[in-house]
């Protein structure tokens, strides 16, 4: 089956992100296929190069981004909801002259429109958020 | 799952709009999902449920909180051929609110010679329930 991810909550204040991590880990291992993880509202979060949680605390930005390098899982934060909380990749900081680029590895910044592809194109589109 | 038209995939969406417009963020981010949709010419439907329903009561005036009054944008949602909002009845009664509440959103209707026609259908949970099971996509917010 072919599932579509929306997280709309951001990590470590909302269980929703880690429910997606897992949910999207389990269904890739039993060999369905995740069209993208689609991030919104504070679920852009999920996405910073700028968290360091403690070390016995699970990883979460980590997690996915080493999820994104093993299956080839598309990572999309939302541009729009970005631009609102403080995350730039090297065009939106070059776009808006801000210092740095706090996008973490295999995260990338787009649309929305991406997410109403994701909905086109999956066979179910699971929503994790309040 | 859909039927395949005019060379894509349209497909019945429902954005499910479940949260009062201010408190927190998700209705006017879910305003913005629906407006960028329209682009995507699938078959569009809004629901309002639960505190969802104040996203839509007229009069609304934000200056006393600081922030922007977004309201005014569900009147531009007819232009984008957007005409299918429904409106819970019992989360109205919860609220003591009437449709005499809501702001008078209407659309064009092409098909009856631009006949001016209201978007808002006020249904029961158990019709809500009917229209949720027979989407293909649902939003909730």
């Amino acid at each position: 089956m072919k599932f579509g991810i929306l997280v709309n909550e951001g990590p470590y204040q909302h269980q929703a992100s880690d429910s997606a991590y897992l949910f999207v880990k389990a269904a890739l291992e039993k060999g369905h296929e995740v069209t993208r993880v689609f991030f919104y509202h504070d679920g852009v979060y999920n996405g910073t190069s700028y968290s360091v949680p403690p070390l016995d605390d699970r990883q979460i930005t980590k997690q996915w981004s080493e999820l994104a390098k093993e299956y080839d899982v598309d990572l999309v934060l939302c541009v729009a909801a970005c631009q609102r909380r403080g995350m730039m990749d090297d065009g939106e900081a070059e776009r808006h002259g801000k210092g740095a680029n706090n996008v973490a590895e295999g995260f990338r910044i787009s649309g929305l429109g991406q997410l109403i592809e994701t909905g086109i194109q999956s066979d179910r589109l699971v929503t994790f958020g309040d | 799952m859909g039927d395949m038209s005019e060379g894509g995939t349209t497909k019945k969406f429902l954005y499910l709009n479940r949260k009062a417009s201010y408190g927190t963020v998700y209705a006017l981010e879910s305003l913005e999902v629906v407006l960028i949709a329209a682009a995507f010419e699938q078959d569009v439907s809004l629901a309002f449920i639960d505190d969802g329903v104040y996203q839509i009561i007229k009069g609304q005036d934000t200056k006393g909180i600081g922030m922007k009054n977004f309201s005014p944008t569900f009147n531009a949602l007819g232009d984008y051929d957007i005409n299918k909002l429904y409106v819970e009845k019992e989360s109205l009664d919860e609220r003591g609110l009437t449709e005499d509440d809501l702001m008078p959103l209407v659309y064009e209707d092409e098909d009856d010679d631009w006949a001016e026609k209201p978007s808002i259908k006020i249904v029961n949970r158990a019709e809500m329930a009917d229209l949720m099971q027979d989407q293909d996509v649902i939003l909730s917010f």
